[in-house]
């Protein structure tokens, strides 16, 4: 493999950004900004070229390393810290670098009013080194270090306006529920190195072929564990709601573009573990397939708008994952998917945060309506998102999610029509809460508050979303056109040949366009035809009220994990101080009281200590005595 | 070059010119002290530059009959593992005078007193470390005792004199048993070739299985309270709750090292059969303490009971990869007692500031201290992630070698283990949440951040921190060969991978 | 002659000083039985250096009488301190010691 020394570039230019805006404090608020923008855009740039310079080469040579220095090294564990850019990685790459600029450019604006801006830029920079160290680590562990560092971004972003304490929980449950994921790659780490005695993925990739099937369905497992942390899948994907709880910007690139794909990325990444592990391969797929629905089914109750954008992401991201538990066809269209879906829902996240700017940080969708005429370009660009989403033909999710559900149908026997039947549900229900968003929030009448006074954003906010916009119009063409990611990516992944096709992609794009047209309808009915309560009805079915709770998933972590362990931790704290810590005062409480009795003797009479002394005196001689005769 | 005895007068000379200042200049005293702990920590980095790394024989051996009749000597020596302990000690006490330096004020005592306290502790801290003569190191290991009783008993808050008598009263149980289990070597050394306290010597010795079991406990014992293993910690929260922050960082972060130091150095040289025949209970008692502790300190409301608390579940870290005898377990519990230094310390420190501030160690007093007192905050913060183990940050590193070290032996210790690192996540996050975050608590508005001395004692132990997280080889490269060296003695070597395990 | 008589003598008296210091009150009777025990193992002490022929016996009873006698200098000090402070000599009296 090609050897490069220009890699690290990539993740030093926002690094550097990080530290120096951290350690200047104040002195930078006036320039910090400014700087953190330059250097995301500097690294997008490097992306750049080396992509220029990846197009050059062949297939073969186009992986490049580079190593910085030796990072552990214990008998036969030798980490180094090394980065690896390939045909798979330079993709998240530029997705990172580009999106972020992007969203670098919109904080510019959307937090001019923060005195602290600067702080917010250098967690911004911070998120965008992590990223770039997740994708382009070579080794497990070193993508581990990535992978908690976007873990610590992402609680510092989401708990960027911690002074609440709303935010504040929101994110630390959202640490402690990635650190339950990180814990999966911990065991996954663990076991790869075991049994393989590596954990470099050229390394493992060598190695699984001779490896046992058990140890790499551990393996796969335990990947998942941590990518249904990290990407927000069921069961771990209660904390990305709460996580909304950070300043928009922030939810657009990490919780809808860039961090919450990560677990899709570890899942192609191991790609030579799955594919030879077919049990972890099916719980991927059921893991992608049961979030799918689950967050397509809470998105369709929440009136807060970026909650329901939220539960979309994580919607959209089973799909990724099914499509990336699809084995080898499913890895090229599972990647493509997560770059469209980072184009148009990071598009539609800056579209709500331009939304909640020009109405006073308002987030309830029942009190918007009739925005289209006050906010065009901010419509617009929505817009064009949502036609994206709903995999409307031309618009980039067209060409990505078809080709999942495709796939999904491909998948052979009954597993191939329940995958293929879910997908094409979840489109359908996609379309009905996308399009209730846009109805309740730039069609109908006003419902405003009287003090909002909605109004354009800036240039600086809008020009972003209008790039998004374009790429969710066209990402979708140019990926697929003639084959070009899967091709692209090819090289990485075993290719297993044709499969045998239960349904034809003309069929298949007909029945997601139905579903979407049912699931338009439904929604237009509803919400167009009908009245928009300001209040959220209360007289509504247990279904909505079970779904507006998110289908009770804080309810039954609470239940299950978090009371148990506060009474565990309660009886634990009392058994300390009682019994153990009891046991040693006991012993210091038996020796003073066994003094404290025994000098009821010392009565201070000396004829009784003279008493004493004669009956001890006989008592030994009485027992020489005895003992000599 | 005498080095290590060296070291050892430094700090006494330095105290000898404390005891001479007047009592009233106290700034002079503090500067002496400081500069002290300076020279001492110059000495050792010049030492430590000339340290043969490759070299698994002792380094720096002085040998010097001193009770003659009952073959006692005066012997140092030391290898990779006290090398980096030394290191470690030499260069918190500095950052612990500055830190600390009001801390003596309340106390029972002069200002005086405090630090010459400190100095005699420290040179202690080196002896006990660069010991090779068993009689050298127990009169060494009780002697310190003495200091840090009267450092809390002295200096501390609350129930300070409880706190310190229920410490005293702990070690001197654990060295008693020791004590009888080093005459107990000392007799069997004379029926086996001549009264010796050396350790070499004595790890020659031919004993029953019985007689070393017995031994083993007496030794590990007191190491297992020293380090605190559960159940024998209880000392150590109430320990930790009364000492002045700068007591508790050379309590935790130096003398409970001595715990897990002497079960390397002589539990496992001295009795490796008995060591062997322990070794699944001592594991099961360390993760015991690993999550135990880490419960416990979730559930804690006083700040300092609750870094207490985590570092008993730090130290069921460094216990296990002690035991699970692998190459990374070994290396990485050696790595751990160094990390663990200075995480703690930074944990001590800036928690300290916050006590002292605020004037209250409940954790519930803090909020929003964010906002008021930014630099301290974030630097409270850094020192939590350090003590989670944040890949990045030196503790990571340490860490994961003692979960994958211990994995590749005993992979169900390493998976309950493996748990303690979710509930780190919580038992810093909570109270940096009721701390740092939320509102802020009346009563805090007008806290003061950081000062320049303050901010000059914390910045090496976090630059320590972050830097050996990125790059921690050099101290690898050092403590490598000690512990392949201890494990080569023992006769294990590393589990080959194994293809076609199908473990879980 | 026969020894033994000596040694029933010198019972006897050790008995009775033994039960004087426990009974009785008075300081200086107590003082006085314990003198009467020390020279009750004296005239034991001579009688076992009679019976055994050397002088062992009888150096040890001059140690005793000198030590009886710093007894004495030191013991009637006290009591005479005491007698001064508390107007009685009963032993009873002086309990001070118990706390």
């Amino acid at each position: 493999m090609m050897t490069s020394n220009s890699l690290v570039y990539l993740i030093a230019l926002p690094l550097a950004g990080a530290v120096i805006l951290l350690l200047s404090g104040r002195r930078s608020d006036k320039w910090g900004h400014l700087l953190a923008t330059a250097l995301s855009a500097s690294s997008f740039f490097v992306g750049l070229y080396q992509l220029s310079l990846m197009l050059d080469r062949t297939n073969e040579e186009r992986p490049i390393t580079q190593k910085l220095f030796e990072w552990i090294s214990v008998g036969t564990f030798k980490i180094d810290a090394g980065l690896l850019l390939d045909q798979l990685s330079i993709c998240f790459v530029l997705l990172i670098t580009g999106v972020g600029t992007l969203i670098h450019i919109y904080s510019i604006s959307y937090m001019s009013h923060d005195p602290d801006r600067r702080r917010f830029f250098a967690f911004l920079n911070l998120f965008i080194a992590s990223m770039l160290l997740l994708v382009l680590g070579d080794s497990y562990l070193n993508l581990y270090v990535g992978w908690e560092g976007v873990g610590l971004a992402s609680y510092l972003l989401i708990g960027f306006w911690n002074q609440k304490p709303a935010y504040a929980t929101a994110s630390k449950k959202a640490f402690v529920m990635n650190r339950i994921g990180d814990m999966g790659l911990s065991f996954a780490i663990m076991i790869a190195f075991a049994t393989m005695g590596t954990v470099s993925f050229t390394g493992v990739k060598a190695a699984a072929e001779q490896t046992s099937t058990a140890a790499l369905t551990g393996i796969g497992i335990m990947l998942l564990v941590a990518a249904t942390g990290k990407s927000a899948q069921f069961p771990l994907q209660a904390w990305l709601g709460d996580a909304m709880a950070g300043p928009t910007p922030v939810s657009a690139l990490i919780h809808a573009a860039t961090m919450v794909t990560a677990g899709v990325y570890l899942i192609t990444r191991s790609n030579f573990i799955f594919d030879a592990a077919p049990t972890a391969q099916l719980l991927v797929v059921i893991v992608g397939a049961i979030t799918l629905m689950f967050g397509a089914l809470i998105g369709t109750a929440k009136d807060d708008i970026k909650k329901a954008l939220a539960a979309s992401t994580m919607s959209q991201i089973g799909y990724m994952i099914l499509g990336a538990g699809l084995g080898p066809v499913g890895y090229a269209f599972a990647i493509m998917h997560l770059l469209t879906h980072g184009f148009f829902k990071a598009g539609m996240f800056l579209g709500a945060g331009s939304v909640m700017h020009g109405m006073n940080d308002e987030v309830n969708m029942r009190k918007y309506g009739a925005l289209r005429k006050f906010m065009p370009i901010t419509f617009i660009t929505f817009g064009l998102g949502y036609l994206a989403i709903l995999g409307v033909p031309p618009f980039a999710g067209f060409y990505s999610k078809d080709m999942i559900i495709e796939t999904a149908f491909n998948a052979g026997g009954i597993k191939g029509i329940i995958l293929g039947t879910v997908t094409l549900l979840g489109a359908g229900i996609t379309a009905f809460y996308m399009t209730r968003v846009m109805i309740l929030t730039f069609t109908g009448t006003s419902r405003w508050d009287e003090e909002a006074h909605p109004h354009e954003s800036p240039w600086l906010m809008w020009l972003p979303m209008a790039i998004l916009a374009v790429g969710s119009v066209t990402s979708g063409y140019l990926l697929s056109s003639g084959d070009a990611l899967v091709n692209w990516l090819s090289p990485l992944f075993e290719d297993h040949g044709e499969h045998e096709e239960l349904l034809s992609p003309i069929i298949v794009s007909t029945l997601a366009l139905t579903m979407v047209a049912i699931g338009i309808a439904f929604a237009f009915i509803k919400y167009s035809l009908n009245e928009v309560d300001e209040v959220a009805p209360s007289d509504v079915s247990i279904f909505t009220k079970i779904a507006r709770q998110d289908l009770m998933q804080d309810r039954f972590n609470e239940a299950v994990f978090m009371r148990p362990g506060q009474v565990l931790t309660e009886v634990l704290v009392k058994t300390d101080e009682v019994v153990i810590d009891g046991a040693v005062r006991g012993v210091g409480r038996a020796a003073l009281g066994s003094g404290a009795s025994l000098r009821g003797i010392q009565s201070g009479f000396v004829r009784s200590y003279a008493m004493l002394i004669l009956i001890g005196a006989v008592a030994l001689v009485a027992a020489i005595w005895v003992v000599v005769q | 070059m005498m080095w290590l005895t060296l070291l050892m007068v430094l700090p006494l000379a330095g105290s000898v010119v404390i005891v001479s200042l007047p009592k009233a200049n106290e700034k002079l005293t503090k500067q002496v002290a400081l500069a002290t702990t300076l020279i001492v920590m110059g000495v050792t980095i010049a030492m430590a530059v000339g340290f043969e790394r490759d070299n698994v024989e002792l380094q720096f051996v002085e040998k010097y009959a001193w009770i003659p009749s009952f073959g006692i000597n005066y012997a140092l020596g030391i290898d990779g593992l006290a090398l980096v302990l030394i290191l470690m000690s030499t260069i918190l006490a500095p950052v612990v005078v500055l830190a600390s330096w009001n801390e003596a004020h309340g106390g029972r005592w002069s200002v005086k007193t405090f630090y010459i306290l400190i100095l005699v502790l420290e040179t202690m801290m080196i002896g006990v470390f660069a010991a090779t003569d068993l009689f050298l190191f127990y009169v060494i290991f009780e002697a310190m005792l003495i200091p840090v009783y009267f450092l809390i008993g002295g200096y501390g808050t609350g129930e300070r004199s409880a706190a310190a008598v229920k410490f005293l009263i702990y070690s001197l149980f654990g060295g008693l048993l020791m004590l009888a289990s080093i005459i107990a070597l000392y007799v069997m050394s004379g029926a086996q070739g001549g009264h010796t306290f050396d350790l070499a010597a004595l790890s020659n010795l031919e004993m029953s299985s019985t007689t070393q079991n017995f031994l083993f406990l007496g030794f590990f014992i007191a190491f297992a309270i020293k380090a605190p293993l559960w159940p024998l910690h209880t000392w150590l929260p109430d320990a930790a709750e009364s000492a002045t922050p700068g007591t508790s960082v050379l309590l935790l972060g130096v003398l409970d090292k001595v715990g897990t130091f002497g079960m390397i150095r002589y539990c496992l040289s001295l009795f490796p059969e008995a060591s062997k025949t322990f070794t699944p209970a001592i594991l099961v008692l360390a993760v015991i303490s690993i999550i135990y502790g880490a419960i416990l300190a979730i559930g804690q409301r006083d700040l300092k009971r609750l870094i207490a608390f985590t570092s008993i579940s730090h130290f069921g870290f460094i216990t296990m990869g002690i035991f699970a005898m692998t190459s990374q377990s070994q290396s990485g519990a050696t790595l751990y007692m160094f990390n663990h230094g200075f995480s703690t310390a930074a944990l001590f420190l800036v928690g300290g500031w916050m006590i002292s501030r605020r004037g209250s160690s409940t954790i519930a007093d803090f909020g929003g201290l964010q906002r008021v007192t930014p630099v301290m905050a974030w630097m409270f913060f850094l020192a939590g992630m350090s003590s989670l183990a944040l890949p990045g940050l030196s503790s990571f590193v340490s860490e994961f070698l003692v979960l994958v070290g211990t994995f590749t032996r005993y992979p169900i210790h390493a998976i309950i283990a493996t748990f303690g690192i979710v509930l780190a996540a919580l038992y810093i996050l909570i109270p940096v949440q009721k701390a740092l975050h939320g509102p802020t608590t009346p009563g805090n508005e007008n806290l003061s951040d950081l000062n320049l001395r303050e901010k000059i004692a914390i910045a090496p132990v976090i630059a320590i921190i972050v830097v050996l997280g990125f790059y921690p080889s050099p101290l690898l490269k050092v403590i490598n060969p000690a512990a392949s060296h201890v494990i080569a003695q023992f006769g294990f070597s590393d589990p080959e991978p194994n293809l076609n395990s199908g473990d879980k | 002659m026969n020894a033994a008589n000596y040694l029933y003598l010198s019972a006897l008296l050790f008995t009775i000083g033994a039960v004087g210091v426990v009974v009785r009150r008075n300081a200086i009777v107590v003082f006085m039985c314990v003198e009467l025990m020390l020279n009750a193992a004296n005239l034991s002490f001579v009688t076992f250096s009679r019976i055994n022929g050397d002088l062992n016996g009888q150096v040890i009873a001059f140690f005793t009488m000198v030590v009886a006698a710093c007894e004495v200098v030191v013991g009637l000090a006290i009591i005479v301190t005491i007698y001064r402070s508390r107007r009685s000599a009963s032993v009873d009296d002086a309990s001070l010691l118990k706390r």
